[in-house]
């Protein structure tokens, strides 16, 4: 039993200095008020909150705090939205593991990725971007409900995501991180951060993580969880000078990783991989440079330029069965932009000049597919701001691009408050990009499904580009009631593709592509009301309804796999030490619950059906023993649902109904986790 | 149109004024307590002419302002913030000014 115990104890050491120090500090917001009275001075302390939404920028942006990052059990950047109601995070497959995030109903291809502004997760690392940084890289995450700035490109449709990456001026000297839990996932992050001189610092992080458990509890044969492995790692420079006004930053990030999947006694070093068992290998590589070089000018601050050049190498080489699927992609991207103002800091204009080219080799099955994307555009994006109660941003970009052609895109950004404590924002735009259709649906290939496209004569795999308008509001209004705070939000959210290339999985044994004919929209309502009914609790509730409809060539449907209906709710209290403002238990608990979802009729359902609606429950309690030592211990999927058969035919894996993509639920069931953080002064 | 007016009012602004500009960075305390003060502060100083930016810290009472020297001197930014009720540096406000203020905003004086 002990050692039971031992084995589900994650090891988190963490020899956090400055870091530490770092995320109090911007947990208080200190306010200090000169009271006239007898009172002789007090200080008022108010924690920011971890998830934030803004009430100040044009743009709906909400603020994901490393804190935030603390709450989910582990390690990458797609569990960091499970305690939001404004992003989803969904099951692409029920072999790889893999987590797909979606936000307004649409899933990751139609959000913009970015890595500190220069976009990332994209092409070839659609898929499985997301496990490629980890989470103790991270800083902080803003997420763009609607449209995101032109500066960004043209390709958002429903958001813009960016990850801030530690920066190696505020980091600390060492960090380690480990961590081992129950399912045979172990975990470590060593970063370390160097002075090199007053103007220069340089950090070095290395991730691994490694899985090497066959656990198939579901008894179809087939694992439940990938064996993985991953060696990662980044070097980051920084130089800056105040006094001259200039800041750069150098990254080389490598990667490597590996993924084995399918049956359970699949091994793929035995001689014919193609042998009875269905296996598959996912091995990717990848290399990537950024450059970022940015000047201010010392005595007029709000004039400033910037210049960002990235450069990756991107390479995957996979089968999956029978099915071969490599990938690789090469990608150059050069930003600049120039920072001003007309008359005063009120109205404020940024330009600038974007390139890039792409290419693409891919091998599927048997065919070949080659593709040079190129483009260049010209941004620029006016904003204006009253410093009251009213600001807008208005931004156009012009690109010309071999595959997209010459074209436009103009984005709006309003925000208005009409009275206190209200703000109302309303947004517009339009966004386009070239599908991936191979990288983007990957899943497709843990299935037999044959796959079709139906080309009409377009650039890009024979189909057209995607465009589509995003235009929605938001309001948000803080109250106080029977003495308590509240918080209430509204948005709602409209993308209507003009253009769309459209997945089929409606028929069981093919997956089609093809341009859309008809409609295709997604309309998402969301209202989240959250309370301060004492001292360090807050109760968080939303409701979300998402409606989207794509006209297939069989009819107008609902999205499979996308519920209609979800809720949300998050409790998160601290309970301080006696008389104090120290931290002694914290406990969070997030409870969701997923509507019914449209699944594709199928092997097993050949008419097609709905799955039923499901609670997910996850919890985490921590004890603070000391600002250096912390226990933490949790519970996912308390409930321990799980959908019953993941994989449709699993007992025939090469006959042509085997599929693995129509997954509405959980594959794992529960999960307990225990673990620890030790801080180093 | 308005765009290409927009496009050559800035370069304009930029380049070829820039030689009669006279730009300068400055800081002092203004007295304050709130954000209605923050927003009094600002826009009292941002509709003075030759005024590039103004910012004003709530906890600290910093105020920063870029100003063209050649339009505006740094007497009369004091002068016009000391109007809007708020103590300066170097100007204090009336005492009328000072008590029409709202209740949140009475800062304590000297």
């Amino acid at each position: 039993m002990l050692v039971r115990v031992f084995q589900i104890v994650i090891f988190l050491l963490g020899f956090l200095n400055i870091y530490s120090q770092q995320i109090i500090k911007n947990q208080m917001d200190s306010l200090q008020v000169d009271e006239v009275n007898k009172l002789d001075e007090i200080i008022l302390l108010k924690k920011e909150k971890s998830i934030s939404k803004s009430y100040i920028q044009s743009k709906n942006i909400i603020n994901v705090s490393s804190d935030e990052l603390l709450n989910a059990a582990c390690c990458n950047i797609s569990e960091s939205f499970e305690t939001n109601p404004h992003v989803d995070v969904n099951f692409s497959d029920a072999l790889t593991g893999n987590k797909e995030i979606s936000m307004l109903g649409l899933n990751s291809p139609y959000i913009l990725f970015s890595e500190e502004n220069l976009p990332n997760i994209r092409g070839g690392s659609q898929a499985f971007g997301l496990t490629f940084i980890p989470g103790t890289w991270i800083e902080s995450i803003q997420i763009t409900k609607g449209m995101g700035s032109v500066v960004n490109g043209y390709q958002s449709m429903v958001g813009h995501i960016n990850v801030e990456l530690r920066k190696p001026f505020n980091d600390l000297p060492l960090f380690v991180n480990l961590f081992s839990s129950l399912n045979g996932r172990n975990e470590l992050n060593i970063q370390l951060r160097k002075k090199i001189s007053d103007k220069i610092y340089s950090s070095f992080y290395i991730h691994g993580n490694n899985r090497n458990l066959r656990i198939d509890k579901n008894s179809d044969n087939f694992l439940d969880s990938p064996l993985t492995s991953q060696i990662n790692v980044l070097n980051r420079w920084q130089y800056m000078n105040k006094e001259k006004g200039w800041v750069s930053f150098l990254n080389i990030h490598a990667l490597k990783d590996n993924k084995i999947l399918g049956s359970k006694f699949y091994n793929p070093k035995s001689i014919n991989k193609y042998n009875k068992e269905w296996g598959s290998e996912i091995t990717t590589f990848r290399v990537q440079s950024i450059l970022k070089i940015g000047y201010v000018f010392p005595n007029t601050p709000y004039k400033s330029f910037g210049l960002q050049v990235l450069k990756s190498i991107h390479d995957q080489e996979s089968y999956f069965g029978l099915r071969d699927y490599n990938m690789n992609h090469n990608s150059n991207y050069i930003n600049l932009i120039y920072n001003s103002i007309i008359t005063n800091t009120m109205n404020k204009l940024k330009f600038g000049l974007s390139f890039s080219n792409d290419n693409y080799i891919e091998e599927v099955e048997v065919f070949n597919f080659k593709r040079n994307d190129r483009s260049y555009g010209g941004f620029l994006e006016y904003s204006y701001d009253n410093l009251d109660d009213f600001s807008l941003i208005f931004g156009f970009r012009f690109d010309s691009h071999n595959r997209l052609k010459n074209f436009f895109t103009p984005r709006i950004h309003l925000r208005y408050s009409p009275w206190e404590k209200s703000v109302f924002k309303f947004s517009f735009g339009q966004g386009r990009k070239a599908a991936n259709i191979f990288s983007e649906n990957q899943s497709l290939f843990s299935s037999n499904r044959i796959v079709q496209i139906q080309k009409n004569g377009g650039q890009i795999y024979g189909l057209n580009p995607e465009i589509a308008i995003n235009y929605g509001s938001s309001f948000m209004q803080r109250f106080n009631l029977f003495k308590k705070s509240f918080s209430l939000s509204i948005d709602y959210y409209n993308t209507k593709f003009i253009d769309q290339v459209v997945v089929d999985y409606e028929d069981p044994v093919s997956v089609n592509f093809y341009n859309l004919v008809g409609e295709s929209f997604s309309r998402s309502l969301l209202f989240e009301l959250s309370v301060n009914p004492i001292n360090n609790f807050e109760i968080k509730l939303a409701y979300k309804n998402q409606k989207v409809k794509i006209a297939y060539n069989s009819g107008e449907l609902q999205k499979p796999l996308v519920p209609e209906n979800r809720l949300f709710m998050n409790l998160d209290y601290v309970k301080k030490k006696n008389n104090s403002n120290i931290d002694d238990f914290r406990f969070n608990l997030t409870f969701q619950g997923i509507g019914k979802q449209r699944i594709p009729k199928n092997y097993y359902n050949p008419k097609g059906m709905f799955s039923k609606k499901y609670f997910l429950i996850n919890f985490q309690i921590s004890k603070v023993f000391s600002e250096n030592f912390e226990l933490y211990s949790g519970i996912e999927n308390v409930g321990n649902y799980k959908q019953i058969k993941p994989i449709i035919a699993y007992d025939d894996p090469f006959g042509p109904n085997f599929d693995s993509t129509l997954v509405y639920a959980p594959v794992i069931g529960r999960m307990t986790y225990l673990g620890l953080r030790f801080n180093f002064k | 149109m308005r765009l290409i007016f927009l496009i050559s009012t800035f370069f304009l602004s930029t380049f070829l004024s820039a030689q009669k500009k006279e730009i300068v960075n400055s800081s002092f305390d203004v007295k304050g307590v709130c954000i209605m003060c923050k927003k009094r502060i600002e826009k009292k100083t941002f509709r003075l002419k030759g005024i590039k930016h103004a910012s004003w810290d709530i906890s600290s009472n910093n105020f920063v302002v870029i100003y063209d020297s050649n339009r505006i001197s740094l007497e009369n930014i004091h002068k016009a913030i000391a109007l809007s009720g708020h103590d300066t540096s170097k100007e204090k406000a009336l005492d009328d000014t000072y008590n029409k203020l709202p209740d949140c905003c009475l800062y304590k004086r000297e």
